[in-house]
């Protein structure tokens, strides 16, 4: 009876699980059947014909003809260059917005100066400010400032700080001992050489855990980047999709190339799961809700 | 992301209303030192962020919400008159209601999905591999994971319509049918945020204390009992948490619509209220209006974020 109830317990899961991977088969399935096949393959679990040009047309490494034959449209795409973009504009956001909510963080932890709380409390109410209600001031200052279709104006609003990063590695640094940051005082280091040298390096679990988990948001996002950075020179992977799939024939969208750029969406962020999944699925114990 | 930015609110509240930690006291020990000017450096670049990104879009967007104004020319004061207008514009009221109909749907599906996979997961193993390939669709841009079901719910070509051919039920537009568009989008949802709530689940079940499944066992209770007397009375703050952020997150939902809406268009019916405000604000042009109407909707989720905190406490108090 017991036996029964386990067994039929990891079932579930079992379920869970490939209901979970069985789109992301579907779509590497779907990215591998040549356009021909689309309507004749559209319930077989392989592809009759396996075939790797949809990525190679997608990421403008065919001719004109070859795109045509394989079930593009001509249209200009070039998922190189969005995914390029797409690592850039992550990339930047996670690596400068950590370190300036660190050297903040630490500055809220650790330095004294008048107005500490002050401070913290007003930076920190801006969790309270749904994206939505800044969104639009946000995108009428990049407008003026004449930054729409330019990288400065894609990751300004978030490059400098978000509030809960801030919070998050205040947090943190208030939980570091004291002691070796005192000694390395006393050894002539000043606040920044403190930081430089002892904090910082004693941090990396946690700015890893907010980096990762700003890379993924970054990855991700899409209202932003679609009304900053529509043009090609800084079109990210998601705004891509979107107008690909607004330009495909809305009777017979081209949904091998479609699946083709989904994957190249997912791959990144899998090699991430593959090689950092344990201090991701760690991170949500971290900062979830103790 | 959007959950870890709430969670982050809910943790401030336990901050403010402790403003004495624990480094104060220690501080006061030590020799006292003035680090002002370092101290304001290591804030440049956090604080220029804050006031051109935070703190002057706010007040431009109350200011913006009194205004009629289309990007071209300077906004002009008009007093309330948007909101006026907004009581009254019936598409804001069906943009509402499309969006709870969604948050609904949305809501309570993932939250007894993930409960049961938190559940199961917690009786029976401690697999991170199992919990990273559970986060996978939530790791996924929006866009893509609505493009996987438009793709695999489309209604002549379809994976899901070609097992319902299979099994006689007969083929659905899914996405295209205005009665199926909005449930369909709930559910699609519900498919990449399950596993990342039931993350978040899992791990406040693990602070339950082991011994008291293992005295229930021996007193003869069987699982689902457990789960009855033991886990969901144990994770009742932790679950009320969840619930609240994921909410105010559902009230967020933009990506998943706007590709639905460019591909198969089920036109008013999938209008949720971002949506309403992206295509006032950049296809209408009625900056000031569409400024009216996310206030209200911040009002929404203020209200939502204030409901959370105060449930915080109250799981503060439980847990002592």
């Amino acid at each position: 009876m017991r036996r029964i109830g386990t067994l039929s317990a990891w079932a579930v899961l079992a379920v869970a699980l490939v209901l979970t991977l069985f789109p992301f088969y579907w779509m590497v399935r779907t990215a591998l059947t040549p356009a021909a096949d689309l309507y004749a393959d559209s319930g077989a679990l392989f592809p009759s014909h396996p075939t790797m040009v949809n990525f190679l047309r997608i990421l403008g490494l065919t001719t004109q003809e070859e795109t045509r034959a394989a079930g593009g449209s001509g249209a200009r795409i070039d998922f190189a260059r969005y995914l390029l973009n797409s690592v850039v504009y992550s990339g930047l956001i996670a690596t400068l917005q950590t370190f300036f909510c660190a050297m903040a963080g630490y500055a809220f932890a650790r330095l004294r100066f008048p107005g500490r709380q002050f401070v913290f409390g007003v930076v920190i109410a801006a969790l309270m400010v749904p994206p939505i209600f800044t969104l639009l001031p946000n995108f009428v200052l990049v407008k003026n400032l004449d930054l729409i279709n330019t990288f400065l104006g894609m990751v300004a609003p978030t490059i400098l700080m978000t509030p809960f990063a801030v919070f998050f590695l205040r947090q943190f640094f208030l939980s570091l001992p004291r002691d070796v940051e005192e000694a390395a005082r006393l050894d002539g280091n000043g606040p920044w050489g403190v930081f430089w040298r002892v904090s910082l390096p004693m941090s990396r679990g946690p700015l890893i855990t907010i980096g990762l988990t700003t890379t993924v948001w970054a990855w991700k996002d899409y209202l932003w980047p679609l009304l900053v950075g529509r043009e090609e020179q800084t079109r990210v992977l998601t705004v891509a999709l979107g107008v690909f799939l607004q330009q495909s024939p809305n009777t017979r969208p081209d949904w091998t190339g479609l699946m083709a750029g989904s994957t190249l969406s997912v791959l990144p962020v899998l090699l991430l799961l593959i090689f950092l999944g344990r201090r991701l699925v760690q991170s949500l114990n971290f900062s979830g809700i103790k | 992301m959007r959950t870890m930015r709430a969670e982050g609110r809910s943790q401030v509240a336990e901050q403010v209303a402790e403003p004495s930690d624990a480094g104060a006291s220690r501080r006061r020990r030590a020799r006292p030192r003035d680090d002002r000017r370092a101290a304001w450096l290591f804030l440049i670049p956090v604080l220029a962020g804050f006031a051109i990104f935070y703190g002057y879009p706010a007040v431009r967007g109350f200011w913006y919400s009194l205004t009629d104004y289309n990007l071209l020319s300077p906004p002009a004061y008009v007093g309330a008159d948007n909101y006026a207008k907004l009581a009254q514009d019936p598409q804001f009221w069906h943009a509402l209601l499309v969006t709870v109909y969604y948050v609904v749907i949305n809501i309570v599906s993932q939250m007894l999905f993930a409960l049961l996979l938190a559940a199961l997961m917690h009786r029976l193993t401690r697999s991170v591999a199992l919990r990273a390939m559970l986060l996978l669709p939530w790791l996924v841009p929006n866009v893509t994971v609505a493009l996987l079901w438009i793709w695999l719910l489309d209604a002549d070509l379809g994976f899901v319509n070609h097992l319902l051919k299979a099994l006689d039920l007969g083929t659905v537009g899914f996405f295209a049918s205005p009665d199926w568009a909005m449930p369909t989008i709930g559910m699609v949802n519900t498919w990449a945020y399950t596993g990342y709530t039931a993350l978040l689940l899992y791990a406040g079940m693990l602070q339950i204390p082991p011994h008291l499944y293992e005295s229930a066992a021996i007193d003869g209770a069987g699982e689902v009992r457990m789960f009855r007397s033991i886990t969901l009375p144990m994770l009742r703050p932790v679950l009320a948490l969840v619930l609240v952020v994921s909410l105010i997150g559902s009230f967020q939902i933009f990506d998943t619509v706007a590709v639905a809406a460019a591909g198969r268009g089920a036109g008013s019916a999938i209008r949720v209220i971002y949506y309403f405000i992206y295509q006032q604000a950049f296809q209408y042009f009625h900056m000031g209006y569409a400024s009216a109407a996310a206030l209200v909707l911040a009002l929404v989720l203020g209200v939502l974020t204030v409901v959370q905190m105060l449930l915080l406490r109250a799981s503060r108090s439980d847990l002592a």
